[in-house]
Parts: structure tokens; sequence; C-alpha cells
């Protein structure tokens, strides 16, 4: 069995605090599929500290989940492929790491949760072998010992009877209680990131509060770096600190949570925000961002949203625009904001 | 999971009778009649016949001779065959035989089907996986009775690295060869269900899990992979020993194998009725209790199956 450095305590967060936990620099991935080179990701930059929760937001096909995958380095490669980029943590390029260091990071330093408790559990496999799988592969624990982790984290996720039901099948629990063993698989070795890929979007609306506070309380406690991949506002507001907004692969806005609500700069963000139901609207029709997400085997040049765009100029049709540094009306920058919008400005206060 | 068992076993009863009612009836059916074919170009004795009739219970009628028949069968009375032996008897010669051979053809299509089915699914695409997709479909699409002669006559013949027939059913040397190609066409089929599962399996939700959990590749290929894609195949495998103990005509034809194939072919040949339905039936209570543990055996490697 492999022999494994000795996980570090949950501790030191002082020091992780100012440094970022992980960092996206530039990251570029394509998918050569059988129709061309369909760009997935085109130059993702974002980072995470311990402690701090970053929400990404975008329709399905923006990029999020790519991103993430590449993140864990569980990309299908082929037909995958990162053409360029860089993703730091704690200030080492994971790309260039051999792939027995890269491995020993998954799951024991970043985790990951899946949006599909139900087909991410493995069918055949108890729950408890499972669980305990994480500690007999990064600790050598024996099968006895891991089965009592088991137990333990089955309890910490808060899951009832867990001694009884340590030895039943993914199957045999319910659509909550599985995202919490995954909950809880991820927490395992207490890694420093946890990435969440839409943990609540197969649950119920009941239980993906629950899920989403257990979640929440759980990385405050462990002070750990949370990646929270959602298309769903409502989930984003009460738990994320910094949110990314993502579209046709790139980040086309960035901003503390509450700014982002109340201010967005860019119009994709804008219309978002404006298709979420409300009740003072009742009996009024729900706004739609008009058009289709873009083909990624022929991104439209230019701003990547400038067809479905109600401010679009000849300018956003030529030039891609950078993420802009957001200033307020007396030209004061507002910290950990950016707008990848020629006309932020107008959008910001229009 | 015992009441099921007990309501399979039940179920045993009426396809039991059902089969061995349904070949009974092929058997007597048949044109000619056995005995007078025994006489050749003699005459008959009408006496003799009559006699020989009436000791073989030939001249009732089906509805009375076929309750007769499974009467005696209950009682583990087989029949005779023309020739004055028990049936019993040829079945207790016959079928040590054919299980020597059907573990053996067994063994192979396990370890060869196998193995070229996990070479093909986990290099996908790749030289390997071509190369078993076109064996396989060369031995799939070749009848038994060619790849049969043809290995009897290059390795039994030209390359002489062992005898063209088996001359001794006991020796395993022997029966290697007829072993081999009795197991062809089934090695072939779980070369192929073993890849597609693999492949299946491969994409799935629970196999990027395992590896977002920081799991060594063989830990995964092994307790995860594996564990999931042999279901299918174990189910095949299961089917298929019931099958294999059913003899092979064609095989032990060929390689003069004394096995119940064998043994059936010269009976059906010789319009031997109580000789074929006496062996029909054992194959076939052979066959029932094959795929019933098939099935009990599914549930134990796919717990999300439970049989109440």
């Amino acid at each position: 069995m492999t022999t494994i450095e000795k996980t570090n305590p949950a501790g030191n967060p002082a020091a992780a605090d100012t440094a970022p936990l992980l960092e996206v620099r530039d990251l570029h991935v394509e998918f050569v599929t059988r129709e061309g080179v369909a760009q997935a990701v085109n130059g993702v930059n974002y980072s995470v500290s311990a402690g701090e929760t970053l929400a990404v937001l975008g329709e399905s096909g923006s990029g999020k989940s790519v991103t993430a995958q590449t993140i864990m380095g569980i990309l299908d490669m082929p037909p995958g492929r990162i053409a360029k980029g860089e993703i730091l943590y704690r200030g080492e390029d994971m790309l260039k790491m051999s792939t027995e260091q890269r491995r020993r990071i998954r799951g024991q330093k970043i985790a990951m949760i899946f949006q599909d408790a139900l087909s991410s559990l493995n069918p055949v496999l108890t729950v408890g072998y499972q669980l305990g799988e994480m500690f007999r592969v990064h600790q050598g624990m024996s099968k006895k010992d891991a089965r009592a982790k088991a137990v333990e984290l089955m309890d910490r996720v808060r899951i009832p009877a867990a001694k009884e039901r340590v030895d039943q099948y993914p199957h045999q629990f319910s659509g909550g209680m599985r995202q919490r063993i995954m909950i809880a698989m991820a927490l395992a070795l207490e890694p420093d990131l946890i990435i969440a890929d839409e943990p609540t979007t197969a649950l119920d609306v009941t239980v993906q509060a629950q899920v989403m506070d257990l979640l929440a309380e759980l990385q405050r406690e462990y002070h750990m770096g949370l990646i929270l991949i959602t298309h769903d506002l409502g989930v984003v507001a009460d738990v994320a600190d910094k949110i990314a907004v993502m579209y046709a692969g790139r980040i086309v806005e960035t901003a503390p949570v509450h700014q982002l609500y109340k201010n967005p700069a860019h119009p994709y963000t804008k219309g978002l925000l404006q298709s979420i139901p409300r009740l003072d609207q009742k009996g009024q029709e729900l706004y739609a961002i008009k058009g289709l997400p873009p083909n990624l085997l022929r991104i439209p040049s230019g701003c990547a949203f400038n067809p479905r765009c109600e401010m679009a100029q000849d300018v956003c049709r030529t030039d891609v625009p950078a993420l802009h540094r957001v200033t307020d009306a007396d030209g004061a920058e507002l910290v950990g904001r950016g707008s990848a919008c020629h006309f932020w400005k107008e959008t910001l206060r229009g | 999971m015992g009441r099921y068992v007990a309501r399979r076993l039940l179920q045993m009863i009426p396809v039991f009778l059902g089969t061995t009612f349904l070949v009974f009836m092929m058997v007597y059916s048949l044109p000619g009649d056995p005995i007078k074919a025994m006489f050749g170009d003699h005459a008959a004795d009408p006496a003799t016949v009559a006699h020989l009739k009436h000791q073989y219970h030939l001249d009732m009628p089906w509805w009375q001779h076929y309750p007769l028949y499974v009467w005696q069968l209950l009682h583990g009375d087989l029949g005779q065959t023309f020739g004055g032996v028990d049936v019993s008897q040829v079945l207790s010669q016959a079928f040590p035989v054919t299980i020597r051979l059907a573990l053996l053809a067994f063994v192979i299509e396990i370890v060869v089907g196998l193995g070229l089915g996990l070479l093909a699914g986990l290099r996908r695409g790749k030289v390997a996986d071509k190369l078993v997709l076109v064996f396989t479909l060369l031995v799939i699409s070749v009848p038994v009775f060619v790849i049969g002669y043809i290995c009897s006559t290059v390795f039994g013949i030209t390359l002489a690295w062992t005898t063209p027939t088996v001359q001794d059913s006991n020796n395993l040397g022997q029966l290697l060869l007829p072993a081999f190609v009795l197991a062809s066409l089934s090695l072939a089929y779980v070369a192929r269900l073993t890849r597609t599962s693999l492949v299946e399996n491969v994409r799935a939700d629970y196999m990027r899990t395992a590896m977002a959990k920081g799991l060594p590749r063989r830990r995964i290929i092994v307790n995860h992979l594996l564990r999931n894609s042999l279901i299918p195949v174990v189910t095949f495998l299961g089917t298929d020993l019931g099958a294999l103990m059913g003899g092979a005509i064609v095989t032990e034809g060929i390689f003069n194998v004394q096995g119940v194939g064998n043994a059936l072919y010269r009976a059906i040949r010789a319009s031997e009725g109580p000789t074929v339905v006496g062996i029909v039936s054992v194959l076939v209570i052979v066959y029932l209790i094959s795929s019933l543990l098939v099935d009990l055996l599914y549930a134990v490697l796919d717990p999300r199956i439970r049989y109440a």
C-alpha cells in the first residue's frame, strides 16, 4: 500500500488566509470533437483562500464544471485538452506535477462533491466501504478502523442511525442522505478545499437548504476553502463570499456577493438577476435572456455575449473585452469587482 | 430469499413436465419403427416384435405411456436402451466425461475470454482492442464444425501436438483441444461482453468519484470498475456453464469424445426413444438448477437486486 505523509491538522489558517489556497490562471481547456475543437474554457482566472466561499455561476456549457474537473485532474483527456494556463495549489502549479503527486492531492487536499449522488456513489459497494476507502488508501488504516471512521463521519453529517446504516448500499438511502454521504466522503481527510459541483441541484427544495446549511457549517468549522458551482442564484446568496459569473468559458463578472446582487456590472449578470421569479411581480411575464448560449465550436467574435446583449455596439462584435476593474461613481476602486464588458460603467449606473 | 428459492423450485415442476412431454412426443412421432429397424434386412419374427414392443411399452397409446414414463422417472428409473442397458448406466458413463470437458472449456472461456475482454476494454481504440474485435468476430462467424476440423487437422495431424481425436476420454491432455473448440464461441461472446461492459462503466459517474477520491489506478479498476462491469459477464458465464454441461453434439462428434452429446446423438440416430427422453430429462434438470443458481448469484453480485 502507499505510504502517505501525515495530513495537516486543519490548523494554521492565519498563514493561508492571505495567500490564496488555489489560484487558476488563464486556463484554457478545449475538447477535440469530430466537428472541430470546442472551446470550453477560455482564459479563466479565479482564486480561493482558506475559509472563503467562491460561487461560480453560469448556465450549462459555460465551462464552470470543466474548470472544476480540470482543477481536480479528473477531466477526460482525450477528448479534453488543457491548452494553456496554470492551476496553483499553495503556490505550486498542479499541471506540472507528476500523476502520483496529483493523486495524493485529490481527496486529501482538494475534494469534490458531485451533483447526482446516486450515480456518483458506487452502486455495488456499501457506503461504509466507500467512506472507509479514503482512510485505507490515504492513511493505510485497517479495514476495521476505517469502518469506525466511516460511522464517525456519517454521524458528523447527521445521518441518523449511522452504526446500523454503515453497511447499507447507496440505493437504500434517500437523495438528501446520499448527498450527505458524498459530503462526508469529501470531508473525510479534512481537505483544504472542497469543490461542490451543483451539490443541491438533484434534491428537493427543502432538502436543498439542509444540505447547503450543512456544507456551509462544516466549511466554517474546518476553515476550508469552498468552490460552489451552481446555476442557481438563490443558493449562492446566503453562503458565498464572492461570485464569478461565467459565460462561454470566460469569467464575465466577479464581485463580492451582495454587491453583485445589488448592482451588477455586466449585462449578462443583469439578465440573470432579472430572470429570478419575484413575489412582487406576480402575474407578469418572467424575464428571460433572449437567444441561446453560444455553440462552443463557433464562439461569436468579440464579446461572446454580444448576439444576446441589448446594449451591444460595433465594438462588442470585434473586440474581446478584458476584465475591467470596476470603480464607483467617484472613481474609487471597488475591491474584488471586475466586469468583462466594454460598457460596464453604463451597465453599473444605468 | 428462501421463499424465492422455494417458488423457483416449484416452478421447475411444470417446466420439467412440459419439456419431457415435448421431447417424448417428438421422439414417438418420428417416422419408422425402431423395433423393426433392429432386425435390419432380416425378416422380423412377429412374436419377437410383439414381445419387444410390449417390453418397451411401445404397444401403449402415448397418453398411457407418458404418465407411466414419468411415474418411473420419479422412482429413479430412466428405462433401458434397446440394447438392454439401463439409461442411467449410459448416463453415468457419459456424464463424467462431459463434466470434465465442460469444466475445461469453462476455465478456458473465463481465462481467455475475460482476458481478451479486459485487454480490449481497458485499451479501447488501441491496436489490442481492434485485434480482439476482429478475432472474436471471426470466431463468432465461423461455424463450430469448421473450427473443430481445422483445429483437429492443424494441431492433431500437421503439428501433431495432440491426437486428432480423443482416444481416452479421461485424459485431460487429449480433452484440451476439444475443450478449446467447445469454448471458442462463448469465449468470443465473453470477450465482447466484458469489453462493452467495461467501456460503459468507465464513463460512469462513480468512476469519476473514485478518481476524485485520489485512489490509485489499480484500485479504481479492480474494486470499482471490474466489480460493476463483471455483473453481466458472470451472469452469462453461469448460463453458459449450464449449456456446456448439456454436452456438445458437434464437438464431441468431431473429436470422438464419449460424452452426453455423443450418447444423445447415437440414441437419436437409432430412434431409441427411452434413451433420448432419459438423457434430455436429466439435461433439463441440470439446466434449470444452473439457471436458478445464476439468478441467485446475480443477487449476490448486485445488491440492488433483491428477491422476495
